[in-house]
């Protein structure tokens, strides 16, 4: 559905997207990740046929975006970064003007109309010039005007920046509930985003592709993932990280609090290869008779993964 | 009714809504309408002339659209860019040249609607006596060639930039050669320094040659064709700036 071959975008002589392949398929929620300057509005930019490629190309439902952009177009919904919509209409007669760009038929665009303006919950200012509306609701009205045609593939710009929590939570809903038969890419930089509403993330740095796989890939890249972190009440720091570190499956301890002949210590456990840890801990804690106040799995953390990606190429 | 056509009216009518929408109409409707009537009646004496026919009306008028038709054109693409709505505009399915048509149509129907609003002048001038009713035909048709040819120049230069003023000042500019190039003092100039052939280029270029033409009574299709074309080179102009950087 989108087939994005070789892209490149050069601006004087600085490379902003830099040889991007990717495919989507319909059903699959993609996001895009990376730091600002990246190249991700461009290269959104450059799918939605508003920016022509140096070299490259992409097609949309099989359309080259270069050779025809308006077919391209038709089944594109396109959200721009910063949703810009005309401050002098009213989000009615900008949906009607959508409508009639999209050469929708007058009682099809009624219906639409009628179940976007639901679907985004902006009833309430329909009649309100834009320029008076918040944020929140500009950045719905820009939505509304994504999705009114229901278009097959769907490029969302930071659909939720500047949202508070609850209207957050209420696009991603709404982005899970369309994605089943279209193909959804959006780019955004809050990471716990891509977990909640994507089925695949890639991230890209200095236009580069530096990741492509699904969020729980990219967590299980975290080095603290899969750690086992330990809180214990009646044992010394250094007896109880000797003991962690024979085992056979933990690779490193980490004390992370307790120092020496203090009986409260707070340690991390890393596995040393990809076998699971918690339950030789558990039967060592027992063996030792440890005062066990707190165990977990780490999960890892995106925004290390993300920082460590994202540097990497920065150094090299 | 074809994709094109369809395309243009649709921009074309989002346009026309958006000077409503703003003081923009009504500012421009009344500044206009009272400078034509002191342009009319002070300073170009209809009364003392006593004769009645609308010259001093419409020897004024290029120089009044000199000044505000940039006015109105300046924010036709520089605030698209500014707004970045112009992503919006060109990522629908709409093509660059259907967009620069349907808002320079909406324009010149903008500027025509307040043309048409000085038909009081006309009416007076039949009122005080036996005007030639074809003279002023023929002048409204020149008016509305040349505001169009005004605003073609000034919807190109928009699309070069983001800041208005920045736009306003080239349109003036530009516009201001193309009056300049019909004066006589101009053209003794150019007798001196240039070739025959080229001062001849230069007064054919001239706003005010074929304008008053027109504003004679005259229908020349040379005049005619000349604001024509001078619209059709600046509005593909104009397509060829907005497609090529549109994303600047």
């Amino acid at each position: 559905m989108i087939e994005i071959q070789q892209l490149t975008k050069v601006f004087g002589t600085r490379p902003a997207v830099d040889h991007v392949t990717f495919n989507v398929q319909p059903g699959e929620v993609l996001g895009f990740l990376g730091p600002n300057g990246a190249g991700k509005s461009t290269t959104m930019k450059m799918i939605t046929g508003f920016l022509s490629p140096t070299s490259g190309g992409a097609r949309i439902c099989g359309h080259e975006v270069t050779q025809d952009p308006i077919a391209a177009q038709r089944c594109i919904g396109y959200l721009p970064e910063g949703a810009p919509l005309y401050p002098d209409m009213t989000p009615t007669s900008l949906l009607r003007f959508v409508s009639e760009a999209r050469s929708m038929k007058r009682a099809r665009a009624q219906e639409r109309t009628d179940e976007v303006v639901a679907l985004v919950g902006i009833g309430s200012v329909m009649s309100q010039r834009i320029d008076t509306l918040s944020k929140g609701f500009k950045r719905r009205v820009g939505l509304a005007a994504a999705i009114l045609h229901d278009p097959e593939v769907l490029v969302l710009d930071e659909p939720t920046d500047g949202l508070d929590p609850n209207q957050k939570e209420e696009v991603r809903k709404l982005i899970r509930s369309m994605a089943k038969d279209k193909v959804i890419v959006l780019s955004t930089h809050i990471l716990e985003e891509v977990e909640a509403v994507c089925t695949r993330a890639i991230i890209i740095s200095e236009g580069r592709v530096l990741f492509d796989g699904t969020p729980a890939e990219l967590r299980a890249r975290s080095a603290t993932h899969g750690a086992v972190a330990l809180h214990l009440g009646n044992t010394q720091a250094e007896a109880a990280s000797a003991a962690l570190s024979g085992l056979a499956e933990v690779g490193r301890v980490e004390v992370l609090e307790g120092s020496p002949g203090e009986e409260l210590v707070r340690l991390r456990a890393y596995a040393a290869g990809d076998a699971p840890l918690l339950h030789s801990i558990t039967d060592l804690a027992r063996s030792k008779n440890w005062d066990v106040q707190h165990l977990s799995v780490e999960r890892g953390s995106l925004d290390e993964v993300f920082r460590t990606i994202t540097t990497q190429t920065g150094a090299q | 009714m074809s994709v094109a056509l369809h395309n243009t009216r649709c921009v074309f009518k989002r346009e026309l809504q958006g000077y409503f929408a703003t003081p923009v109409a009504y500012v421009f409707l009344v500044i206009y309408l009272i400078l034509s009537g002191v342009f009319t009646w002070y300073l170009g004496g209809l009364y003392e002339q006593d004769q009645a026919d609308l010259t001093p009306f419409f020897s004024f008028q290029p120089w009044l659209f000199l000044a505000l038709i940039p006015a109105l054109a300046m924010r036709l693409w520089a605030e698209e860019r500014h707004s970045g709505t112009i992503e919006l505009l060109l990522t629908l399915p709409i093509s660059p040249g259907q967009a620069v048509l349907g808002k320079f149509l909406a324009a010149w129907l903008f500027v025509g609607v307040a043309l048409a609003l000085t038909v009081g002048e006309w009416i007076t001038v039949a009122w005080l006596g036996g005007p030639d009713h074809g003279v002023i035909a023929t002048s409204y048709l020149g008016t509305l060639l040349l505001a169009g040819a005004f605003l073609a120049i000034g919807a190109c230069l928009s699309a070069l930039t983001r800041n208005q003023v920045v736009a306003f000042v080239l349109s003036i500019s530009i516009g201001f050669l193309f009056i300049l190039s019909g004066y006589p003092a101009v053209l003794e100039f150019a007798e001196a320094v240039l070739p025959n052939f080229l001062v001849e280029a230069v007064q054919q270029m001239s706003f005010l040659t074929h304008f008053n033409g027109l504003v004679r009574g005259v229908i020349d299709a040379r005049d005619v064709v000349f604001f024509l074309s001078l619209i059709g080179v600046f509005l593909f102009a104009n397509t060829v700036i907005v497609d090529s950087k549109k994303a600047d």
